[in-house]
């Protein structure tokens, strides 16, 4: 069947244009964090020569090296708290009988759509009673709860694409049920795990309102996504250049490895939002 | 020993005893438990417990420091008859047409504009329309304020062409500043649809399409007769994500007007955020983010009821 020539072109123009839209707003800050600090171009046309002092102002200035550091411990922690007790809760539900499964899993579903809003309130006074308030607990530990949910529905599914007859052929060569998960199960899904992994990540490396709420006032923990919040507010660096040098500084890392894993970023996404 | 029996329902343990009807007791596998332990005391303690405790404090005037005073449904009674509240309802409403609706929509034309092509490239394209959705929310909010700015990229773009009358501070505007906050979430939230249509998309048989063109559909019919049919799923998923981040959002609006200017962009969450944390009402601040999470749930039940698989006669997929 022949798809005319106007129809391919439409098609390829509509993309081009998509993809330009969806980089612009950051390739026009990424052009004015390279803008001398005194020349205004005012967005269009070039700056007549490329700078990269506000990148360095916006470094020592707003503390993003520590930033950066905090986001990545509170992220692979998260991802690997969530991930272990995952694999564990997982392997229950996919391969064992017991009473109260299907009230467990429902109870779990409610973690899919609860808003961080409606529990922030009471974690804020539970986290201050435990002593955890401004500290990388108080952002690992409720990130773990709050990604249990995908994570156990995630690992479910995945051993149940595990053939049955390897789970059996491992207990018939006298392996527990111990020794069965980690031999045959996680082995098996590790690439299911993989992209679940992927997902937490991206997912932890941008939460905003929990390390708003929980580690304001201590700048030692604060993650990447509120040092910016932070420093973008203070009137003290008005300076949109040296603002937008800093957005640039707190996108880069989480870009460089969408490119790098982006294909795992996408199947991710897309199989963890049908499984909601 | 082996056995060549057929595998009994049951437990899959290979217990070597001898095939004896077990007792109900023992047919569970109780060792269950000491696995979902780890997960469950995590959800407990750091999310359910949450849940239940924001319903209990909604019940009591508290500033969060001193003894709180029960006070029953007041506060509920309270946050529903004030304006401010409703206003900023309205608001995430609104935010609903451009964070669910509108990406949608769109995602939908281009989906049908690449449905009947060979796009070459195809996956590059993906990812560089997801690069938004994968940003930090303050990330997004930064490049935008640029964008909007007085001297910033749209500003400039209109005095180039010509049209200086309709420059101005986009999300300093009390008639702008909503939508233009909306048209970051429509950003944000555009690549999200895309994929997740584009991933439905490559899961429709090819013969749909032939036999849709034998029969002499053009592009249009072609896809409401069989590309629109097919993402039922994904539209669903994509409008049950979409609204609930449009109903919550905080990121976005804390990031670019908060609130402002008046309280032209004010949302249900900088409310429960500002009286939790800032002007001390505990009570009022858990009261607006019961009611605000039961409003997400209702929109989200009405949302699956309204798309859902009205061709399948029975509860899809198994257990397993």
């Amino acid at each position: 069947m022949r798809i005319r020539r106007s129809e391919q072109l439409l098609g390829l123009l509509l993309l081009i244009v998509g993809a330009l839209l969806a980089l612009l707003p950051f390739l026009s800050i990424v052009l004015l964090a390279l803008t001398p600090s005194g020349e205004r171009t005012g967005g269009g046309g070039l700056p007549s020569s490329l700078t990269l002092e506000n990148f360095a102002t916006a470094w020592t200035r707003g503390g993003f090296g520590q930033a950066l550091w905090s986001s990545l411990v509170v992220a692979v922690a998260v991802v690997l708290g969530a991930s272990l007790v995952s694999v564990l809760a997982g392997y229950a539900f996919s391969t064992m009988r017991f009473p109260g499964r299907f009230v467990l899993l429902g109870i779990l579903l409610v973690g899919l759509v609860m808003p961080y809003e409606g529990i922030i309130v009471p974690l804020y006074y539970l986290l201050e009673g435990m002593g955890l308030l401004n500290t990388y607990w108080a952002l690992i530990l409720p990130q773990i709860a709050t990604s249990v949910s995908l994570g156990v529905l995630w690992m479910r599914t995945a051993y149940a694409n595990v053939p049955r007859s390897l789970g059996e052929a491992a207990s018939i060569d006298g392996a527990g049920r111990w020794a069965t998960l980690w031999r045959v199960y996680v082995p098996v899904s590790a690439p299911a795990i993989a992209t679940l992994g992927t997902l937490l990540f991206l997912y932890t490396w941008n939460e905003f309102l929990m390390a708003l709420v929980l580690v304001p006032q201590n700048p030692d923990v604060q993650t990447a996504p509120l040092a910016l919040s932070f420093f973008a507010g203070s009137t003290r660096n008005f300076d949109p250049s040296v603002t937008a040098a800093a957005a640039v500084i707190v996108a880069l890392p989480i870009l460089v490895v969408y490119a790098i894993f982006q294909r795992r970023f996408i199947t991710g996404v897309v199989a963890g939002a049908v499984k909601e | 020993m082996t056995t060549l029996s057929p595998p009994r329902p049951g437990p899959a343990r290979a217990t070597g005893s001898a095939p004896r009807r077990r007792p109900l007791l023992r047919r569970y596998d109780w060792d269950a438990y000491l696995y979902l332990v780890p997960a469950f005391a995590f959800y407990l303690v750091f999310l359910v417990r949450p849940v239940v405790e924001s319903i209990w404090i909604a019940l009591f005037d508290w500033d969060g420091i001193t003894a709180s005073e029960w006070v029953g449904f007041d506060n509920f009674a309270d946050v529903l008859a004030d304006p401010q509240i409703w206003q900023a309802t309205l608001h995430s409403l609104v935010f609903v047409v451009f964070y669910a609706l509108l990406p949608t929509a769109l995602a939908l034309v281009f989906v049908g504009a690449i449905a009947r092509i060979r796009v070459r490239g195809l996956a590059a394209f993906r990812a560089l329309l997801f690069v938004p959705y994968i940003l930090s929310t303050v990330v997004v909010a930064i490049s935008w304020r640029w964008i909007f700015a007085e001297t910033g990229p749209l500003n400039t773009a209109l005095r180039a062409i010509g049209l200086d009358g309709l420059t101005r501070t986009w999300l300093g505007d009390f008639t702008t500043a909503l939508p233009s906050v909306g048209i970051i979430g429509t950003w944000v939230m555009f690549g999200l649809a895309f994929v997740l249509f584009v991933s439905g998309l490559q899961n429709i048989p090819a013969e749909q399409f032939e036999a849709a063109r034998l029969d002499g559909a053009g592009p249009v019919r072609e896809f409401f007769a069989v590309t629109l049919p097919a993402l039922r799923g994904e539209i669903q998923v994509a409008l049950v994500l979409m609204i609930t981040a449009a109903l919550r959002n905080f990121d976005i609006v804390w990031n670019t007007t908060a609130g402002g200017p008046g309280t032209s962009t004010t949302v249900p969450s900088y409310f429960i955020y500002r009286e939790a944390f800032v002007t001390h009402q505990v009570g009022r601040a858990s009261a607006i983010a019961v009611v605000l999470t039961l409003l997400i749930f209702a929109i989200v039940g009405a949302v699956m009821w309204l798309t859902r698989d009205r061709d399948a006669a029975a509860p899809r997929g198994g257990t397993r």
